[in-house]
């Protein structure tokens, strides 16, 4: 017999266990309440990623993905060596740097005169106009585009008429195509990026403020020397989010806002995804890259995550 | 919002002051100029503010059977959409903000993992048809019906709420679902708001899925005939009006912006208070 005092180990670890499954049981409750979400996640999210063997498969769809026959890193290399790789990443990279580096700006300045203004109703009032388009679909937005850009009855086109210049029509032309990807963008997304921001600037203790007025500070030195380093640490967080994304490039926009003849400097990674697993059944070939795409996107996530931890002293987990 | 008191300098106040208004300016034009061509008379050319105001448009548009099932279809996705998610996301999110159940952080981890990874388009397609719900609307309310941002939102918000209350319920011989029906629940009144506007407007706004999953125009959602009317595509379906060989004109194709438009800006004003407050509660910190 055990002494109860002191038992062996063996016996030790089994009570830590019955005591575990005790813990477990008495919380049965709440496993029930989490099963559904958890079949959701397995049927919906892990299936998928069992699925995406067929990426090292030639997929056909009578022999199954368990039994169709393995190629290797055929799929793979087939993308690489393909011409349009190149004009893939090109357009996909292009697009989404483009709507970083020229969309972050507004939204940080948008939340920082927000913050500053003494007209606390013109604020509110600009804050909530500001973030309604970030919940109007991307159709929507290219019905408004259509009414703005159309080269017969746009507005924009209108004034170019006015002013004596040809009309333009933005939506079809692959000089400009971008453009309007990039500034649609950022007038449905600023916004709503600046929440975030904004939220960074009212954690700032009022006595910085008020301290730096004592001290004589003008309104342009506390936003340079309290406002944007009080808002840097959600500044990177957004950057990180958003390289972890790099290759999503906003595929809704694109896909609705797309045509023929913008093809070759609109096209990115997801929308050729689509037009070749969906419309044109190359399974394989699409899922290979979609998972390459997925892959990088991991990757870019996890180093910039340890580089914001070692420089920034904050990650995303 | 505390505001920082801020002396002298009224330069600076109406530069910023200036800044904001064009800010608004440029947000708020084109939404009016799309409201005013959706009000100009058939066949008079628009303006910024039209001249003459006629809601020819809209009645056109409000005759055509295609537009209105669409309309239905619409509402019927977003409302069931909205409570299927919400029951997965809370009756998930519930359990996960519990600190003592064992195996939480490995169950938070999986699906944190799907939030960081996953397969893409083609595979998850395989797996909505191999279930068989390839054009039927459970693929559209399934297929997305819980996102891990909001699942993590919720999960923090609960975390963040006082355990006392729900250990006095305890005591007095609740369980689990009723401390979560009576205490919880109650409680998260801002972030089941915005949580369920967030899932409210992904459904509204879905249009690249139905054409994914529904290949019957007879099954498709609003967003998918607002397409297809402003491209000038199927038009004859949803506009009669002499324009089956040409695209729908331009008042007709404004109006079906604003009418898809409409019920979102109707529920806007009362839930938009909650979720700056509920977002920023939640956080994202996992």
């Amino acid at each position: 017999m055990t002494d109860v005092l002191h038992p062996s180990p063996t016996a030790a670890r089994a009570t830590a266990r019955q005591r575990g499954l005790q813990r477990a049981w008495r919380h049965r409750g709440l496993y029930l309440m989490l099963l559904p979400g958890l079949v959701w996640f397995v049927v919906f999210r892990y299936w998928p990623l069992w699925n995406a063997q067929i990426a090292f498969k030639d997929f056909q769809p009578v022999q199954g993905i368990l039994h169709s026959p393995w190629v290797g890193l055929g799929n793979f290399t087939q993308f690489f060596h393909s011409y349009y790789f190149t004009q893939l990443m090109t357009n996909t990279l292009l697009i989404s740097f483009a709507k970083l580096l020229i969309g972050l700006p507004p939204a940080i300045v948008l939340a920082v005169a927000i913050h500053e203004s003494t007209r606390g109703r013109l604020a509110r009032f600009t804050q909530t106009v500001t973030y309604l388009p970030h919940f109007l679909s991307w159709v929507i937005v290219f019905g408004i585009l259509l009414a703005m850009l159309s080269p017969s009855s746009g507005l924009v086109n209108r004034g170019l008429q006015a002013t004596g210049l040809d009309p333009v029509n933005f939506l079809t032309d692959p000089g400009r195509f971008r453009f309007v990807v990039i500034f649609s963008d950022i007038w449905k997304e600023t916004g709503w990026s600046a929440i975030l921001f904004l939220a960074a600037l009212i954690g700032i203790s009022p006595s910085l403020y008020e301290a730096a007025e004592v001290d004589g500070a003008t309104r342009w030195q506390r936003i340079r020397h309290i406002s944007l380093p009080g808002m840097l640490d959600v500044i990177v967080l957004v950057t990180l989010l958003r390289l972890g994304h790099i290759l999503d490039a906003g595929f809704y926009q694109i896909y609705v806002l797309y045509s023929l003849p913008v093809y070759s400097v609109a096209d990115v990674i997801d929308t050729w995804v689509y037009r070749q697993g969906i419309q044109n059944f190359q399974f394989s070939l699409a899922t290979a890259v979609g998972l390459f795409k997925g892959l990088i996107g991991l990757l870019m996530i996890v180093v910039a995550n340890r580089v914001a931890r070692r420089y920034a002293g904050q990650g995303l987990y | 919002m505390t505001r920082i008191r801020r002396r002298g300098d009224a330069a600076f106040d109406r530069s910023v002051n200036a800044f904001l208004i064009t800010v608004l300016l440029v947000t708020l034009l084109p939404l009016v100029y799309v409201v005013s061509v959706s009000l100009t008379p058939l066949g008079e050319t628009n303006t910024l503010l039209p001249l003459r105001v006629s809601l020819n448009a809209y009645a056109e548009l409000l005759k055509q059977p295609a537009l209105l099932r669409a309309l239905g279809v619409s509402v019927f996705l977003t409302v069931t959409g909205v409570l299927l998610s919400m029951l997965l996301t809370v009756a998930t999110a519930y359990p996960l903000s519990r600190a003592d159940l064992p195996g939480r952080k490995f169950l938070t981890g999986m699906i944190l993992f799907t939030f960081l990874f996953n397969a893409g388009l083609i595979p998850l397609y395989l797996v909505v048809r191999d279930l068989h719900l390839v054009d039927t609307y459970w693929a559209l309310l399934l297929h997305g019906a819980v996102s891990v941002y909001n699942l993590l939102v919720m999960k923090n918000f609960f975390q963040n709420l006082p355990e006392s209350l729900e250990e006095a319920a305890k005591i007095d011989g609740a369980n689990d679902l009723q401390v979560l029906w009576h205490i919880v629940l109650p409680l998260s009144k801002p972030i089941l708001l915005t949580v369920g506007l967030f899932y409210a407007v992904t459904q509204w706004n879905s249009f690249f899925e139905p054409l994914l999953y529904l290949s019957d125009s007879k099954m498709m959602p609003l967003p998918v005939v607002l397409r297809d009317i402003l491209t000038g595509l199927n038009s004859a379906d949803y506009v009669d009006a002499a324009a089956t060989t040409t695209a729908p004109p331009d008042a007709l194709k404004m109006a079906a912006v604003v009418l898809t438009t409409l019920p979102m800006l109707l529920v806007y004003p009362w839930i938009q208070r909650y979720f700056t407050s509920g977002t920023l509660s939640g956080g994202v910190k996992g």
